[in-house]
């Protein structure tokens, strides 16, 4: 009864998401859908996964209540169930990709905010899904203890962030410019806290359950963020670096669905029984092919292009600048086969075409990788979605499950082969050493950029 | 021989096993076998007259003092060595709790790719250290070079294949096991691998901070044994039985003294005291410099009380001696923590001990519970209050910008440094 009534709780989704029509209460969804993922109920997979432990303590998550608002469920009447769920998902889908866009316009500041609610969103879900498993809900220290550490956890993060950033802002206030030099023991001395806490919380009966909850927390903030963490640091690279990989990511699950939907035979892996091969090779071209082109219609735009960054005099966030040399055409001359085919010689390119081809391929190679991923953690633990926020596709999680590696991928990949460090940073650094030490970086600086020519040469001085 | 003190965690354990049931039957957790006794034989023989209780304490004893030798003999010959064993052993002890609590045993594929997880991690951390300490030398060799431009993306690439043989791996009976097993690697190189890695960083800073935090952690736990041993009653905690209020007060204020004595020892020789520096002519480590201003006597005027009870109105002092207070306060107050953490763990899973490796000691794990939190304190109370950010490392970073940027950063520096008055104007001429 416990677990019945909080995942009625559960039911009603956050309103935010809906842009079409307020809705009056929720009416029964058939858990059988075409769709990619596999969704498989409960019975078919209940015998087979037991791994000696007793199954009637398994929690079976009630099958999910269909959230679909009353006005789409009278719209779509007469059509047949199939039909039906592949229209409900339809517009839902449309719905995201709209409000996504919205979100975009709105500006960095918004994009950021959306990113901690989606973050703090993904963590509530698999935490729930932690106590069901473990039956924690009796131990009301663990709510607080793991929230508690995801406020830890973000602080740290976004500590960094801000000294990073925000550098001018933070050397003007005198009460943030002590917070971000003792950041580090700030925080440790938070965690801190929250480990003793943690230990003094121990009951003598339920010690492998709150270590398990521990563990649990730890890993859910491992995975969720970091990962949100990194989508903020490719944000501030520009804006497209932000909306290309997450759009290449959404194509790809839809190209792939849609390619499945039409011509799929071959299945691809054990685990996911609705996934294709040919989905998989069509979303994939399909996938490079958007991303190539989306790329070059973003790259003109200095509102995308541009990095993020904090204009100190206006309190506001700026996306102007030069654009750097990845966003200006350049001319490539075409192999000998494609000169023959197309008849042309050279084409004009933006370089970032060039590495949407790398991201796009990471998205549809390996981005499914981490839909498995997902598909076996709900099988592990008998559940068949991670929440019920969105009708028709399940919680937040299920929507961001192949994104968790791209972000990481995206920010790998900037770091490694298009910024070098980021110059702001290096003057921060610089201007908290020593007088000494600056004066001997100074010196070895001046030589440096004299040998390249950058600086005229010394004339002969007396000091 | 089986330790002494453990009768009050028997009987809590066979407790622990009625009702600390979830959903999974009783006789479904391991029995973890009992430690066999891996005293040496000529130990035993040794000590065969002696009564039960005082063999238990003079192996222990034995085994602390051999320790400690081993301590100060593996510091003389290079302690990274050290770490990287330890750490590898707390991995292998981790992981095998794992697989006995969850009867990983038959699927291989948990064991190769735990081990490959740690591979990659380590890779990960040990080449940023090297890109940081052996900068030099890395620019010199070419693939070295390469190696550590595209460290991040290999380290990635490397962790990726690991994931994806996971997921490949996924078995359709034992997916709640597979799970569990990732999870419980990734807590277990969370916790192992990232205390080491800030070991090895506050190595490099100086060996005394690794010593010393090290030394008060061992002096804390030897001597909170002692209080507790010969004056023990108040107990402090229900998870550990045996600790009590009077070896904790008296294992604080005995190891505060320990650390300002020791580090006034330590403070006098370059050894110890010196960044450890990578020669690029020589190709070995080198600990030769002028030492900060931290480890020269300084005078302090002692407040007036304790001018009229000493007699004296200022005392000399290293600087660092006063950083020893709160390493010490730090290793006597949470260091415990850790203890009780690894207590409750093996609560938890109904262990005695995380292995056998050292008798009358239990595993590697067991000697360093205390340690998790004192690494990562030291690391972060450097970077708080004692240095700032490596100039070397600044420098490297400025040679990595683009040109255009350099000289943007050199224009403020110099902007900056003349308003300090640190550059004469005249220097800067044409």
């Amino acid at each position: 009864p416990l677990n019945l009534s909080h995942a009625q709780r559960h039911k009603r989704p956050s309103t935010t998401l809906y842009l079409l029509c307020a809705y009056a209460h929720s009416c029964v969804w058939s858990p059988q859908e075409a769709d990619g993922q596999d969704r498989l109920g409960l019975h078919g997979e209940g015998e087979a996964d037991m791994e000696g432990e007793c199954k009637a303590h398994t929690p079976d998550m009630p099958p999910g209540d269909g959230n679909t608002p009353q006005c789409l469920n009278r719209a779509l009447e007469g059509l047949s169930s199939r039909w039906k769920n592949w229209w409900i998902r339809g517009i839902l889908s449309l719905t995201m990709i709209t409000g996504f866009f919205l979100i975009i316009y709105l500006g960095p500041l918004m994009l950021i905010f959306v990113v901690m609610s989606i973050q703090i969103k993904c963590f509530q879900e698999i935490i729930t899904i932690g106590y069901r498993v473990y039956h924690s809900y009796e131990l009301p220290w663990f709510r607080t203890l793991s929230w508690y550490f995801l406020i830890c956890v973000n602080y740290f993060f976004y500590g960094e962030t801000v000294a990073d950033y925000f550098g001018a802002l933070v050397r003007r206030e005198e009460p943030l410019q002590f917070l971000v030099r003792y950041h580090r023991f700030i925080s440790f001395t938070l965690y801190l806290a929250g480990f003793c806490m943690f230990v003094l919380s121990l009951v003598k009966k339920h010690y492998r359950l709150q270590f398990y909850m521990f563990a649990w927390t730890h890993v859910t903030l491992l995975i969720v963020v970091t990962q949100s963490h990194l989508v903020i640091q490719n944000l501030f690279e520009g804006m497209i670096w932000f909306i290309v990989p997450i759009s290449t990511v959404i194509c790809n699950d839809i190209m792939a669905y849609l390619f499945g939907f039409f011509f799929g035979r071959t299945p691809l892996i054990k685990l996911s029984p609705k996934k294709t091969w040919e989905g998989f090779i069509g979303g994939f071209f399909s996938t490079v092919v958007f991303s190539f082109l989306f790329a070059y219609l973003l790259s003109q735009y200095q509102y995308f292009v541009c990095p993020v960054e904090y204009n100190s005099e206006t309190n506001r966030f700026t996306v102007e600048c030069e654009p750097s040399d990845l966003f200006v055409m350049q001319e490539y001359t075409l192999p000998a086969t494609a000169q023959n085919l197309l008849r042309w010689k050279t084409v004009n390119l933006y370089p970032f075409q060039i590495h949407s081809i790398a991201l796009s391929t990471f998205a549809s190679l390996i981005g499914p990788f981490g839909g498995f991923f997902a598909s076996g953690f709900k099988r592990a633990f008998k559940i068949k979605d991670f929440a019920d926020t969105i009708p028709g596709h399940g919680g937040i999680m299920d929507r961001f499950d192949c994104q968790y590696l791209m972000a990481t991928f995206v920010h790998v990949y900037i770091a490694s082969f298009i910024r070098g460090p980021n110059p702001s940073k290096v003057l921060q650094q610089l201007l908290a050493l020593q007088p000494e030490q600056q004066l001997s970086i100074f010196n070895t600086l001046r030589n440096h950029l004299r040998e390249k020519g950058m600086l005229p040469p010394a004339v002969g001085l007396k000091v | 021989s089986t330790v002494s003190g453990s009768e009050a965690e028997d009987r809590v354990k066979r407790d622990g096993g009625v009702s600390d049931s979830e959903c999974r039957p009783d006789s479904g957790v391991p029995e973890v076998p009992v430690a066999t006794d891996d005293t040496p034989e000529v130990l035993n023989k040794a000590l065969s007259g002696l009564s039960s209780r005082w063999k238990n304490w003079w192996v222990r004893g034995i085994l602390t003092l051999a320790m400690i030798s081993f301590f100060f003999f593996i510091i003389y010959l290079g302690p990274m060595v050290l770490m990287m064993i330890v750490s590898i052993k707390c991995f292998h002890e981790i992981i095998t709790i794992g697989y006995s609590v969850y009867h990983s045993y038959h699927l291989p594929w948990f064991r190769t790719l735990s081990w490959y997880f740690l591979l990659c991690v380590n890779y990960f951390f040990y080449g940023e250290t090297v890109t940081d300490y052996f900068f030099t030398l890395v620019q010199r060799e070419e693939p070295l070079r390469i190696l550590s431009k595209y460290h991040r993306f290999i380290s990635f690439t490397l962790y990726l294949t690991g994931f994806c043989m996971f997921v490949l791996s996924l078995v359709k009976k034992h997916y709640r096991l597979q799970f569990y097993m990732f999870g419980w690697t990734h807590v277990t190189l969370l916790i192992v691998v990232t205390q080491s890695h800030l070991i090895i960083h506050n190595l490099f800073e100086g060996m005394i901070w690794f010593i010393v935090p090290i030394s008060c952690v061992i002096c804390n736990d030897i001597m909170a044994y002692m209080f507790g041993f010969f004056f023990g009653r108040t107990p402090l905690i229900k998870l550990s039985p045996k600790k009590t209020w009077e070896g904790f007060i008296g294992g604080f204020f005995s190891t505060v003294v320990f650390g300002i004595l020791l580090s006034y020892v330590m403070s006098g020789y370059r050894y110890f005291v010196c960044p450890v520096e990578f020669n690029n002519d020589s190709n070995s480590f080198t600990v030769d410099c002028e030492p900060s201003e931290l480890f020269q006597l300084q005078d302090y005027t002692l407040p007036s009380v304790l001018q009229s009870i000493t007699g004296w109105s200022t005392v000399k002092l290293f600087p660092f001696q006063i950083h020893s207070i709160a390493l010490s306060a730090f290793a006597s107050i949470m260091g415990p923590f850790g203890g009780f953490f690894a207590s409750g763990f093996k609560r938890a899973f109904k262990i005695k001990d995380f292995a056998n490796t050292i008798p009358g000691h239990g595993g590697i794990m067991d000697r360093f519970d205390c340690q998790y939190l004192m690494a990562t304190f030291v690391n972060v109370y450097i970077a708080s209050f004692i240095r700032g950010p490596n100039p070397t490392k600044v420098i490297q970073q400025l040679l990595a910008l683009r040109p255009d940027q350099q000289l943007h950063i050199y224009n403020s520096l110099k902007a900056h440094l003349t308003e300090r008055g640190l550059l004469a104007t005249q220097e800067e001429a044409a």
